[in-house]
């Protein structure tokens, strides 16, 4: 018997998105972060916010349903540069956030501003980790990204992810009060340019977390074609792999509309599309666009 | 087969990542009774620094690397007991972990692969590698330089850490620091006062090489 197939429900002060199995693929767009970008974060420790309203409106435009925004930038004070970039953001849109930090004061300070409920990026199995995010999980009425390592090692078995996975959902739902739903595990996507057996670990850790757990999932997307060349055709193969396996969002480029037509026609295969309604509504935009 | 073709073939293959013909050549040319260190400096380091200029130009994937540093690593495996006998020096040792705190290794493994392929002698001490056990690891292995690794920004504040660890040991100024990671940038190496940082793994070759080169040159041996 397989577990109950959840849905993870996030809002911003106005709409609602939903993850599900049953659904279309969540896009959450990666880009509203400083993390390589030199001048980005430049401006950041300036104090300039500027940058963002450019980048918000890109992944907006690419189709992202959910945000994502980090602002780890080093020698800054993150938890007050996260709360600025929040506000400024949804002032911007009306999409929901996942609010992105490994600083517990600057996820605080981020949930404390935002708007609705949001997903917090991200927690592991450490318990440490744990007890310091779930309470303010549980506090702010918020969904969690959870990853499948501990203090140990990022495991490369599938077995040691399920382990950990179901010690995160247990922990998570009877010492903290967490619904189920509201856990997304991230099953650690990694670079096949390293490793080729990466990838099918993957899918069949996927397979097994919807099956025993029937929790959301999501993964960097762009990880697994890191040090490769025609990285987007990686990624537009990659993803509607993974979503027969039954990953339901990824953190990803919107951008990139290889990529995200891949997921969209994956969507329409899979069932998720009914009656191929998006598919031939995005069709129609850009006949409207180009007419 | 010349000793020329060896050489031109240990190049070769070290380059396409060929571990078989590149063991079975070293093999050859050892039978033909050349000098493991020439098998080394004349191909095996060329070839590897080739192929980290390849992928410093973007001509070459990170898969390549890893082929390419597997055979040299296969050759070395053969050739450094012998070169241990001739009294042959490795360019430098290079001690390195990842942060405690931190379990992401991806990067800092190629990075080794890369470091090994140059030459040097690294030695690996895993992952989640506190400040007490950096400074036992410098003093039992007595490396050149060390490498500090992190992936997060909540971990980089461990490089400031292991420093003051090493400043507590008395042994900062026995061993150049580089740190490297996703996140870190040469200002924050800066901020925490390494020697050196790099981008990639290509790059940490070159720029270990630099800083040992400059440490030589000021430090009478």
């Amino acid at each position: 018997m397989s577990a109950p197939r959840l849905e993870t429900r996030l809002r911003s002060a106005s709409q609602e998105v939903v993850i599900g199995h049953d659904t279309r693929f969540c896009l959450i767009g990666e880009r509203i972060n400083p993390t390589g970008r030199r001048i980005f974060q430049e401006q950041l420790r300036a104090g300039d916010l500027s940058a963002i309203e450019r980048d918000v409106q890109a992944q907006v435009e690419g189709g992202a349903d959910v945000l994502d925004v980090n602002m780890g930038v080093p020698l800054t004070d993150e938890a007050d540069l996260l709360a600025k970039a929040i506000t400024l953001v949804q002032k911007l849109t009306d999409k929901p956030i996942c609010i992105d930090s490994s600083v517990v004061e600057a996820l605080e300070a981020g949930l404390a501003v935002y708007q609705g409920r949001a997903l917090v990026n991200s927690i592991t199995a450490e318990d440490e980790r744990m007890a310091q995010i779930l309470p303010l999980v549980k506090k702010y009425d918020a969904a969690i990204i959870a990853l499948p390592n501990d203090e140990d090692e990022i495991p490369m078995e599938v077995d040691k992810r399920i382990e950990l996975t179901r010690k995160i959902v247990h922990v998570a739902t009877t010492e903290y009060g967490i619904a189920q739903a509201d856990i997304v595990i991230d099953p650690l996507a990694m670079p096949i340019g390293a490793d080729g057996t990466v990838a099918l670990t993957f899918f069949e850790t996927v397979r097994r977390i919807r099956d025993e757990f029937g929790v959301n999932m999501t993964c960097g997307a762009s990880n697994v074609s890191f040090g490769m060349p025609s990285r987007h055709a990686l990624g537009a193969a990659f993803l509607p792999m993974a979503m027969q396996a039954g990953l339901t969002s990824a953190i990803m480029d919107t951008r990139t509309p290889q990529i995200v037509e891949a997921v969209k026609a994956a969507d329409v295969l899979l069932g998720h599309d009914e009656w191929g309604g998006a598919w031939i509504a995005a069709h129609r935009a850009r006949q409207a666009a180009t007419a | 087969m010349t000793p020329e073709e060896i050489l031109q073939g240990l190049y070769d293959e070290t380059l396409v990542g060929n571990g078989p013909r590149v063991l079975e050549l070293t093999n050859d040319g050892l039978a033909l009774d050349m000098e493991p260190q020439t098998l080394l400096f004349d191909a095996l380091i060329p070839s590897l620094e080739e192929v980290g200029a390849r992928f410093e130009r973007g001509d070459f994937f990170v898969p390549e690397m890893l082929i390419a540093g597997r055979a040299m690593a296969g050759a070395m495996e053969r050739l450094r007991p012998l070169l241990a006998e001739t009294g042959v020096e490795t360019i430098g040792k290079f001690l390195m972990g990842t942060v405690k705190g931190d379990v992401h290794d991806i990067g800092k493994n190629l990075v080794n692969i890369m470091l090994e392929g140059a030459g040097f002698e690294v030695i690996d001490l895993g992952v989640q590698v506190a400040p007490e056990k950096f400074v036992a690891a410098i003093e039992e292995h007595q490396p050149d330089i060390v490498g500090f690794s992190a992936f997060l920004t909540t971990t980089m504040p461990m490089f400031k850490a292991n420093m003051n660890a090493l400043e507590k040991a008395g042994i900062r100024n026995d061993v150049i620091v580089m740190v490297g990671g996703a996140p870190v940038t040469q200002e924050y190496a800066d901020a925490v006062g390494a020697d050196g940082y790099a981008a990639d793994a290509s790059q940490t070759v070159k720029r270990a090489k630099a800083l040992l080169h400059e440490k030589r040159a000021t430090v009478p041996a």
